[in-house]
């Protein structure tokens, strides 16, 4: 596979039973450009993630609403976008990243932003009240100065 | 088809759930349904047997942390057995091994509350 830049865009369905779809589709793209096994894990993982938040949360369980999935890749990194135009977040309420007071307090839900960070290289939120709410998750192909993707296939 | 099923067997006075499959936000109520119906039976003392869990997100571990306050309020425990390594690395992730008794296999776990 060449490693020019290139994006996949789909419109899914907000419901619980598309995430396995969802994941399906990333990671196959994932491993498609060569993220190790353990990386497409944590991918799928932090997308699953996103798009759980947005059934959920986002949009409350209605079922009519899209969830616009992006995925670009270049020569460096993956990107997926998940956009929806749901209710909105407010990012600055989002869990501290030392997980052992929130689980101490047996706190239900809220988990998913924290492995989101944990899984991937860098997570950018960006919330516009009533119009939408994008969250980007990024990994690098390099990891501690080596190039880890592999030859084109 | 991706798929997900509980199924149960009883070792006395402990219960031992089975999970098999992909555990997400879709498939989560199903567990949650399984384990209120065991709180409903005053049946605390339960066993999570992973060995053919090939998939957790979040919303599976939020059930366990949904039920636990309220087994052990009532003199019973979540125990967690058989993960392979990836299914544990979400679960350590988490800092879940601080909070729960997570075990190489059941009968070490059944034992454990036999003890």
């Amino acid at each position: 596979m060449s490693t020019d830049k290139m994006k996949y865009q789909l419109k899914i369905p907000s419901i619980t039973d598309n995430l396995e779809l969802i994941r399906m589709i990333v990671s196959t793209v994932s491993e498609k450009v060569g993220f190790t096994p353990d990386d497409v894990n944590k991918i799928e993982l932090a997308v699953d993630e996103a798009c759980a938040n947005v059934i959920k949360h986002a949009y409350s369980k209605d079922r009519q609403q899209p969830i616009d999935l992006v995925i670009e890749i270049d020569f460096k990194k993956i990107t997926i976008i998940v956009t929806d135009h749901g209710k909105g977040f407010d990012f600055t309420k989002i869990p501290k990243a030392d997980v052992k007071e929130y689980l101490a307090e047996m706190r239900v839900g809220g988990l998913g932003i924290y492995l989101m960070k944990a899984l991937m290289d860098e997570v950018e939120f960006n919330s516009q009240a009533g119009t939408k709410t994008q969250v980007k998750l990024i990994k690098y192909f390099l990891k501690n100065g080596k190039l880890e993707l592999t030859k084109d296939k | 088809m991706e798929s997900f099923e509980v199924t149960k067997t009883d070792h006395d006075n402990v219960v031992a759930l089975y999970i098999k499959g992909y555990l997400d936000a879709h498939t989560a109520p199903m567990l949650e349904n399984e384990l209120q119906s065991l709180i409903e039976q005053g049946k605390y003392r339960i066993v999570v047997n992973f060995k053919d869990l090939v998939y957790i997100s979040s919303a599976g571990l939020g059930v366990f942390m949904g039920f636990i306050e309220n087994i052990r309020n009532n003199k019973g425990d979540i125990k967690l057995t058989n993960m392979n390594p990836k299914i544990f690395r979400v679960f350590d992730l988490l800092g879940f091994p601080m909070l729960y008794d997570i075990m190489e296999d059941e009968q070490q776990a059944v034992a454990k509350f036999n003890n």
